[in-house]
């Protein structure tokens, strides 16, 4: 009896999902040979249980990236580590901690993850694609066995209640299998749809993601407001440049930009004061080898696209006009200077180095502290308390010497290097030092002298292009769509019966299967049978039964079977 | 000359200034809000409290709960009275068939659901808190109307928060978690208006105040406006969808942790003489292991594509902001680490032997990284992340 409930059921929902089925432990796999195993590993690499565990370990191994310090995100801080733990840093380093996205381990799980999605979703898609074309199985013999069941009597002739059935479920676009006595439904093929296209496009998400980092190529530049020289996109005009490792140079698209304006507002009140809260610039582009100049906008959040690349507004701060002259009135330096923030009210630091004095004269190098809003604060020195213009002024001191510029080491151009230098001293030993605002020239003890023309804002721009981005994008959308439809549509199965009774009457079976979690095959089933009253009304009482309750005892204890099978299925 | 356009900027820049008095409305709505929170969940204990009177009609009820191998809902839908209006609690006219032998009943065949299993009616098990006692039934209705109440002022405090300072409330932390704890009591009003959910409200208040309580308390920051960065309608879609997918995934973790007590609790009563624990008064009333699974079920697989689409959309954001969509930064790193805990419970739940308790246990898993990536990144770790004011 429970063998035959089973194989009854089994046929009923045969097919309904390609989810693989729980994974069984045969015994004797160490006698199947090479091949056996290579097999049982595949079957192992593919199942459900192997994905879930490689999907927490991919989660683990994620977690060091947002504890430990990364090269690829800030380069400066891991630097910063290997010098104040050098023992774990070296320690971190061969366990590549600090490359956590690139590094073997990382990578093994989610080529496995990607293996095992593969393997998973073709021969499901496979699978399902045949399912698309295969009608619904026949009504079960005992069809009061399953999950949701009604059964009437009707003076209607059996013929006309399939045929009105056959109407009903046609309304409700279900796909139909008509027998001689019975009508199968079925609907809901878009949940496996949908969960197939999800994994398909997650697999899309991580080839696009992969071929953005491959071709990817990035970088940085400052430019001051209103200098003549923009940027001009090429390799050298760069201040840093990252790329992948495909991407080509000769590939980078022609065009430039110089920045006309940059406008910048910050909050001037309440505990926010110095927040900023805008800021625009207005650059003047030009894109191919001789395009026309057009004017464009960036702000935060707002990038200028040009061609394929983007160009991004990151952040903003000072640039001084500076011109030096030496003992005898010539021009050393003239230029602006870009000086770092340093805080939110942007006090900044920079340094100017002035290598061309004349023949026979040291080389001067200026070491400054710039605040646009000036204060002098006894302990913390000179700062600025408020980031826009309003009381701006250099403060510098001076060395001379050689500024080791011709040594051919590679330099900071934001820091001086005063190995070889002598800070100027004033007349009663003290160090040099001079506040200068705009327009104001101070003069060196040997004569030369530093003039601060005036203050311009600068912009930190990136320009950046990433292939893949669309692909990702689309692919994103893809997987949404199918994680919607996978979690919400639900298949399911009915099946209409209608039969010659014994007492010349036709009896009218009418059920329901799903596998889907999820609420609501009573109530379907209920106003397909609400429905068919129309055409098959209940036979007046005095027949044998209103139909509402199955044979009670037997069906409880059918009920519970069904029940427990579920369990043991699942 | 310098001092005059200095005064213009002045003017320029006071216009994004806040609205004081709002700001000053919005944090007595907090104020009153917290405290009619504090009074509905007292009233909620005192449901609890009077409902637990009947105590020894319970035990013996909750002994016959425990059926060895059916599951309880399973076996009641079978009886002939089992209507489908009566097991989808619904008071459909239709109901009346339960008067048995009425011309209605004949008319109408109705159709037996035995397989509660697949079909979910469980989770419209709502649990006995009552009791039946009547003063009980009254603070729970109570409970609910102050809870209502609250929820308004709460809504009044962000709303207020708002217009001070003409944008969404949701720019630093304080404003998230109010946001946050408005959207917990927010899935649970809506759940309640379609489920009987009326036990999980003394649940559903405690992390809702303790919420509210941090935020006033930690993160509070006055009313301020943006930075730069924070300007882009993506990220409000962002954060919108952010806040309500983490308010509801509250109450995916509250019936998770409840059908883990609930189950042992049930494993402990089928032993021979069990032992009694004192919250087992608690236990006895909360609905069936099979319910509560169910209900955490259904809310994180309801809110899991739009917790993916929160990210997908930070991503696009990120693109605006930064030029890369996805750059590992801590905060990126622990959503997609709590994404992927997400699907690892929706595949639990699909994969034989991760059922049940596992299955929980990473639901849970799943809700720490998301309490994580909020407090965790947000106050100890750095990334580009940082909110203006915490
Ligand atoms: C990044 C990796 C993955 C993610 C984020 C993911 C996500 C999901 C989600 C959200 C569901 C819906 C669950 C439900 O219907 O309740 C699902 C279903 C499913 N996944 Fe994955 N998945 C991933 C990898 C895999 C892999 C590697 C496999 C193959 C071994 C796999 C096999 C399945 C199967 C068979 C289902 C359907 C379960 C059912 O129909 O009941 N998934 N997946």
């Amino acid at each position: 009896m429970s063998i035959d409930i089973n194989a009854d059921k089994q046929a009923a929902d045969a097919g309904m999902s390609t989810a693989p089925q729980p994974d069984k432990y045969d015994a004797g796999q160490s006698a199947l040979g090479a091949r056996g195993w290579l097999r049982w590993m595949w079957r192992q690499l593919t199942s459900m249980r192997v994905a879930l565990i490689l999907l927490l370990l991919l989660s683990l191994a994620a977690i060091p990236s947002s504890l430990i310090p990364q090269r690829s995100v800030s380069p400066f801080k891991v630097s910063e580590y290997f010098r104040n733990n050098p023992g774990k840093a070296e320690f971190y380093d061969k366990l590549q901690l600090f490359d956590v996205f690139s590094s073997w381990w990382f990578a093994a799980i989610y080529i496995l993850l990607f293996v095992s999605l593969v393997g998973c979703i073709v021969p499901r898609a496979w699978a399902h694609s045949k399912a698309l074309r295969t009608k619904p199985p026949a009504a079960p013999r005992n069809m009061e066995r399953l999950p949701a069941y009604a059964t009437w009597e009707t003076d209607a002739d059996a013929a006309d209640v399939l045929a009105a059935a056959r109407v009903q479920l046609k309304k409700r676009r279900f796909r139909l299998a008509p027998s001689t006595d019975s009508l199968a439904g079925e609907k809901g093929y878009m949940r496996e749809t949908g969960n197939i296209v999800f994994h398909i496009a997650l697999i899309g998400v991580l080839l696009a993601f992969l071929v953005g980092k491959l071709f990817m190529g990035q970088g940085g530049k400052i430019l001051v407001e209103g200098s003549p020289e923009g940027f001009a996109n090429s390799f050298t005009q760069y201040d840093d440049f990252q790329s992948g490792a495909l991407f080509d140079e000769k590939e980078m698209e022609a065009f430039g930009f110089k920045l006309k304006k940059l406008d910048q507002t910050f909050e001037r009140l309440g505990t926010q004061k110095g927040a900023p809260r805008d800021f625009e610039a207005t650059v003047e582009y030009w894109q191919g080898v001789d395009g026309k100049p057009k004017t464009g906008k960036i702000k935060v959040n707002e990038p200028l696209q040009i061609g394929g690349t983007k160009v991004f507004l990151l952040g903003t701060g000072y640039a001084l006009d500076i011109t030096v002259k030496d003992s005898k009135g010539k021009v050393a330096y003239q230029g602006p200077v870009v000086f770092l923030p340093q805080d939110s009210n942007r006090t900044s630091t920079g340094v100017i180095k002035v290598p061309d004095v004349s023949r026979g004269v040291q080389q001067i190098g200026f070491d400054g502290i710039f605040a646009p809003t000036v204060s002098l604060d006894p302990n913390k020195g000179w700062f600025s308390t408020f980031p826009s213009l309003d009381s701006p002024a250099l403060i510098l001191t001076a060395y001379h010497g050689s500024l080791g510029i011709d040594t051919g080491v590679p330099q900071s151009v934001f820091r001086l290097n005063t190995k070889a230098m002598e800070q100027y001293k004033k007349d009663d030993g003290q160090p040099w030092a001079q506040v200068l605002r705009p327009g104001e020239t101070e003069v060196l003890p040997d004569g030369s002298s530093i003039t601060l023309d005036g203050v311009r804002p600068w912009a930190n721009f990136q320009i950046s292009k990433e292939p893949g981005k669309e692909v990702a994008l689309y692919s994103v959308i893809a997987a949404i769509t199918g994680l919607v439809l996978s979690l919400f549509v639900r298949r399911r199965r009915m099946w209409v019966r209608a039969t010659a009774g014994p007492d010349g009457r036709t009896v009218v079976e009418v059920a329901g299967l799903t596998r889907t979690e999820g609420g609501g095959l009573g109530q379907e089933v209920q106003a397909l049978v609400d429905d068919l009253r129309a055409s098959a009304p209940v036979a007046s009482s005095d027949g044998p039964a209103s139909g509402a309750a199955p044979k009670s005892a037997e069906a409880e204890g059918a009920a519970k079977s069904v029940a427990a099978d579920k369990k043991d299925e699942d | 000359m310098p001092t005059i356009t200095s005064a213009a900027a002045d003017a320029a820049e006071t216009v994004n200034a806040v609205n004081e008095n709002l700001a000053q409305l919005s944090n007595w709505f907090m104020y009153s809000a917290i405290a009619i929170y504090t009074l509905a969940f007292f009233a909620f204990c005192a449901e609890w409290v009077f409902g637990g009177r009947s105590r020894v009609a319970q035990q013996s009820a909750a002994l016959d709960e425990v059926p060895v191998e059916v599951p309880a809902q399973a076996a009641a839908p079978v009886a002939p009275a089992a209507t489908l209006a009566a097991a989808f609690g619904s008071a459909e006219p239709a109901a009346g068939a339960a008067g048995g032998g009425s011309v209605a009943l004949a008319e109408r065949p109705v159709v037996v659901v035995r397989d509660a299993g697949h079909d979910g009616d469980a989770a419209d098990d709502g649990g006995d808190v009552t009791g039946g006692d009547e003063r009980s039934d009254r603070f729970g209705r109570i409970a609910v109307s102050l809870t209502v109440l609250a929820f308004l002022l709460h809504a009044g405090t962000l709303l207020a928060r708002g217009f001070a300072v003409k944008r969404a409330p949701w720019g630093n932390m304080y404003e998230f978690s109010a946001s946050v704890a408005l959207m917990v009591v927010a899935a649970f009003l809506i759940l309640l208006t379609r489920r009987p959910v009326r036990w999980l409200g003394i649940f559903v208040l405690l992390p809702v105040i303790t919420t509210l309580g941090v935020a006033v308390t930690v993160l509070y920051t006055d009313t301020q406006q943006l930075v730069p960065a924070l300007h882009s309608y993506w990220l409000w879609i962002h954060v919108s969808t952010a806040i309500v997918s983490f308010g509801a995934l509250h109450i995916g973790a509250l019936a998770s942790i409840l059908y883990l007590m609930k189950d042992s609790y049930q494993k402990r009563m089928r032993a021979e003489d069990p032992k009694r624990r004192p919250w087992d008064t608690v236990m006895e009333r909360i609905p069936t292991p099979a319910s509560l699974d169910k209900t955490a079920y259904r809310v994180n697989a309801l809110i899991f594509p739009l917790w993916t689409f929160a990210v997908v959309a930070g991503a696009v954001w990120a693109e605006n902001a930064w030029g890369r969509y996805w750059g590992w930064d801590p905060k990126e790193t622990w959503s997609f680490i709590t994404w992927v805990a997400y699907a690892a419970y929706l595949h639990a739940r699909a994969t034989g032997g991760w059922k049940g308790r596992n299955a929980a246990y990473l639901s849970l898993l799943a809700f720490a990284c998301f309490l994580f990536n909020y407090y965790g990144v947000n106050m100890f770790i750095n990334g580009l992340h940082s909110y203006s004011g915490v």
